[in-house]
């Protein structure tokens, strides 16, 4: 039993004067993530069902089509981070186990979206087929 | 992890029934959890069935009623009987309010009436309060300023300054809110919670008051703060109609407009 008073508990290792980046960041990268989303289904709707293979490497060859599909990889990434986050810090109650987690989730996220980065990287930098 | 069940001392087991006096046409049942930490029992839940035609409207009515003549060991807070003081919340019929505004017309079938969830319980329906009231005292809700008071009067406000503080002001805290409120049972321990945020907003956005830069430096935090994802559990409960999780948007608003 703790003999510290209840406002010493409360007030614990005061203020981390942060928090508000990590808010503002994930409010911005939505709206990011409604453009880009909205472009990459109108995309899609545009090439058509069933269209060759061809022709979806010939539509990720555009300079804008590229940059767009990096966009929607690195943002929604980031953003994913960002989300997770969040419920991991509401849920993980222990302090040790929710860094490993917090540090495993950037690396993890990292990960993925330098995949998918290298695979559009690679299909933009690729012959046209 | 957070705790999704209740730890084996805590687990709620049948209790006793009173039934309703001989006679009693319109009856009511109450079903009320009780728990006294000198019994070394577990909390059970009791069955009162009352006569309504001799009861008073409110839930509050019903409790006392029991109180007076069925089981004066049943033990709650109150005081004001009128809204007021914020003495007697507690869990009725799933939602968290008070007991003195709360008709028992309102309730359809059995009235469930548990203390405030996620609480640590002192006895039956009480609930230990001390860390909610700490939280309340860490956002110094008092007026700081360093322009001295004008020698001959009070500190002026505009009519139009006055009423943004209105309604914040009418918190009672009755502790509906936090208690109300899922991130505030997970993380008590360094989320603010609800109530003690809308008072912190009532003397942030309080023209008279000067340290609202350090108020805002003490809510930056990304648990005492930005624990609150807009759940609106907080707006549903208040037994006052007050809308903690819209000051807590203008809060983080506020934060964000001076880096801008």
């Amino acid at each position: 039993m703790s003999l510290r008073s209840p406002l010493g508990r409360v007030l614990g290792l005061g203020s981390a004067r942060g928090g508000s980046g990590h808010w503002y960041s994930q409010r911005v990268t939505a709206v990011a993530l409604v453009i880009l989303g909205c472009w990459f289904m109108a995309s899609l709707a545009l090439l058509g069902a069933g269209v060759p293979h061809a022709a979806v490497i010939g539509w990720l060859h555009s300079p804008f089509s590229a940059v767009m599909a990096l966009l929607l990889v690195a943002v929604a990434a980031y953003h994913a981070q960002l989300g997770l986050r969040v419920v991991f810090e509401d849920y993980i109650g222990d302090k040790g186990t929710r860094l490993v987690v917090l540090v495993a989730l950037k690396f993890a996220l990292v990960v993925a979206a330098l995949i998918g980065i290298l695979a559009v990287l690679r299909i933009a930098f690729g012959a046209q087929a | 992890m957070p705790q999704f069940r209740l730890p084996e001392n805590s687990r709620v087991q049948p209790g006793k029934s009173h039934a309703a006096p001989a006679g009693a046409k319109n009856v009511k049942t109450f079903r009320i959890y009780r728990f006294d930490p000198d019994s070394n029992q577990k909390p059970r839940v009791d069955t009162y069935e009352l006569d309504m035609s001799s009861c008073g409207p409110m839930v509050l009515d019903a409790l006392i009623k029991i109180k007076n003549e069925v089981d004066s060991t049943l033990t709650f807070r109150r005081s004001c009987r009128e809204g007021i003081c914020g003495s007697c919340a507690m869990n009725i019929d799933g939602v968290n309010t008070l007991a003195c505004t709360k008709a028992i017309s309102e309730i359809k079938g059995d009235a469930k009436i548990y203390p405030l969830p996620h609480l640590p319980v002192i006895k039956d329906l009480v609930p230990d309060l001390t860390n909610f009231y700490a939280q309340y005292a860490s956002v110094k809700p008092w007026l700081q300023t360093r322009t001295p008071a004008p020698p001959d009067r009070e500190r002026l406000q505009s009519k139009e300054d006055q009423e943004k503080i209105d309604r914040p002001s009418a918190c009672i805290l009755c502790a509906c809110c936090s208690t109300s409120c899922p991130s505030y049972w997970w993380n008590s321990d360094r989320y603010l919670g609800p109530a003690a945020l809308l008072a912190a907003y009532r003397w942030i956005i309080d023209t008279r008051d000067e340290a609202t830069g350090e108020r805002l430096d003490e809510l930056e935090d990304p648990f005492r703060l930005y624990r609150c994802h807009t759940i609106m559990n907080c707006a549903q409960a208040c037994p006052k109609d007050l809308n903690p999780a819209k000051a807590i948007a203008e809060i983080k608003k506020l934060i964000v407009e001076r880096q801008h």
